[in-house]
């Protein structure tokens, strides 16, 4: 069987039209599109500043910069150049401590908020469209302003230390958190609402017995998620005065103890990847638990 | 047929049934263990961390009246309002910028961490991990650094959202070249397509909408994290804000944190809908 196709067929004649005219449509909106983006991002270019001359002249002293921080390691005597490198080790290990612990204590605070807040949030059991309102535009603000201008404003408050910056990312997780609940909330089975309700349960007790073995381990997956992002931020707590690894590595980065930059920054880094490689085994594993249910 | 239960069929059922309803010993042990051990990791975060409930309470009281002080906004002058709309401006140049050369420049660290692709297991691994360690750098750090190489400035800060996101953008890549269905590209393949015009016609409808999505995404995300790359000095609001947070100027930080919201959520909307305009209404 062939498939040959006649060209002056009529028919056909008017879709090629038709197909023409629906991609010429779309190539011009593609130009036009494309046009916008070029002027957008020379825009953008005037306004950040950018100086290629300057990046060219500096941009050697990247290179240069990476390769300052970098300690001399050599094979003879590998031990104490480490141990060179390393000179603030035991401080250093205190202070990344310092920064899980806050990373976790203010997740747990914030997690905990959010889980207050999400039933309230959530449109399918929130009891008064107000309150949903409050609580949705009560999140957004939580997590628009950045946890570090909240730490900012909290050392000023609290004064210096820990505790500015566990409030910060407390605030920020309830912001950030409370959203994907209520979410999650938004989609559950409502069967076994349906079913509490009909013996007569309050609405304390829907949630209590119909939602919450819904989506706890949900909740869960997000809120270590969450803790593995909250780690990352709070290393930079420091920069503003409120705890943790960030305040050593700033004060390097300022003065110049370029050994130190690279040392802080590769505990940092080992770190944060050891959390990052925990919480998804356990992530994947709580989520594996939900599917097989 | 009456629904009627006795407390004598209640308790022989509850007997009968002990398993599906209290649950097996040992998965309430664990339950019980792991919950003790996170309390306990909390309670003990709290006593190391300094947070004396006197400290608490002061603070809260400090911020109570922090808040009182912050009112009404006010930019203080006419003059300091258009500067900080500059700032502003500068702020969201930084966040577009930065995004769009990191998605640019990640294409090709995306193909060299795709196992469908690269299929040397030392490229891959290597090419992974160091996009995961500069991922791991916060941008605030990345800030630090460009400060030191380029200067102050703004420049430094689109630097900073640059490197910060490449290593985010080169995992999404490869992540999105790996899901790429090769049927697609199989079928390109049997109409006589060659090279090209597999990777044109066969994987790049594919990749392209998440690609295009994900860079949507990250411009509305960055726009947050560069509000406040100015605390270490690298241009945008930030600079701005943390002054005036320094300098108690309690009216002035209320009107910067307003103008960052609107500017936020201004970005959140139209990305939004450029987001669906690529991808289409379902797929989210």
């Amino acid at each position: 069987m062939t498939l040959a196709i006649d060209r002056n067929d009529p028919v056909i004649r008017v879709h090629a039209e038709a197909y023409r005219q629906a991609s010429s449509v779309k190539r011009r909106q593609t130009l036009i599109g494309v046009a916008v983006f070029i002027a957008c991002v020379l825009l953008s270019a005037r306004g950040a500043e950018v100086d290629l001359a300057r990046f060219a002249e500096n941009i050697g002293r990247f290179p240069k910069y990476i390769h300052e921080t970098l300690p001399t390691l050599r094979l003879a005597s590998l031990g104490a150049d480490l141990s060179e490198w390393y000179w603030g080790l035991k401080g250093w290990l205190k202070l990344l401590w310092q920064t899980v612990l806050i990373a976790y204590v203010g997740t747990v605070l914030g997690t905990a908020g959010a889980v207050l807040l999400c039933f309230s949030a959530a449109a399918n059991l929130g009891r008064s469209a107000w309150l949903r309102f409050v609580t949705r535009r009560f999140f957004e603000f939580c997590r628009t302003v950045p946890e570090i201008v909240f730490a900012l404003i909290f050392v000023i408050a609290f004064g210096l230390g820990p505790l500015p910056g566990v409030l910060a990312i407390a605030i920020h997780t309830t912001g950030a958190l409370g959203k994907l609940f209520s979410e999650v909330v938004e989609n559950i089975d409502l069967k076994p609402v349906d079913g509490v309700t009909a013996t007569g349960a309050g609405w304390w007790q829907v949630v209590r017995f119909a939602v919450v073995p819904q989506v706890l381990s949900n909740f869960a997956s997000y809120a270590l998620l969450r803790f593995e992002i909250n780690v990352r931020g709070a290393s930079i707590m420091g920069f503003v005065g409120a705890g943790g690894i960030g305040q050593d590595l700033i004060e390097a980065i300022r003065k110049f103890y370029f050994t130190d930059v690279s040392a802080i920054l590769l505990l940092i880094i080992v770190a944060v990847m050891l959390i990052d490689y925990g919480t998804e085994r356990l992530r994947h594993a709580l989520l594996s638990l939900e599917h097989r249910r | 047929m009456s629904l009627t239960l006795s407390i004598a069929e209640r308790a022989d059922i509850l007997r009968r049934h002990e398993a599906a309803i209290r649950g097996s010993l040992k998965a309430r042990l664990t339950t019980i263990a792991t919950v003790a051990a996170l309390l306990g990791l909390f309670v003990y975060g709290l006593t190391t961390l300094e947070t004396s409930l006197w400290k608490i309470v002061s603070g809260v009281g400090n911020l109570g009246s922090f808040v009182v002080l912050m009112l009404p906004p006010d930019p203080g002058s006419w003059a300091r309002a258009v500067i900080f709309a500059k700032a502003l401006i500068e702020t969201v140049a930084i966040a577009f910028l930065g995004t769009v050369l990191a998605a640019a420049l990640a294409l090709p660290f995306g193909f060299l961490a795709a196992r469908n692709v690269v299929a040397n297991r030392i490229v891959h691994f290597l090419a992974r991990r160091s996009l995961d360690t500069v991922r791991g750098v916060d941008a605030l750090i990345w800030a630090l650094i460009w400060v030191n190489v380029v200067g102050l400035g703004p420049f430094a800060g689109m630097l900073a959202i640059m490197t910060s996101d490449l290593g985010a953008f080169g995992k999404l890549y490869s992540e999105a070249i790996e899901a790429a269905d090769r049927r697609a590209v199989e079928g390109v393949a049997s109409v006589g397509g060659g090279k090209a015009h597999e990777i044109r016609f066969g994987l790049m409808p594919q990749v392209l909408p998440v690609i295009a999505s994900q860079v949507l995404y990250f411009i509305e995300s960055n726009t947050r994290s560069s509000t406040i790359i100015g605390i270490v000095g690298a241009g945008g609001i930030g600079l701005y804000l943390a002054e005036s947070i320094r300098t108690l100027e309690w009216r002035q930080v209320s009107f910067l944190i307003l103008l960052i919201l609107a500017a936020v959520s201004a970005i959140d909307f139209l990305s939004g809908k450029l987001r669906f305009a690529v991808i289409g209404k379902r797929a989210v």
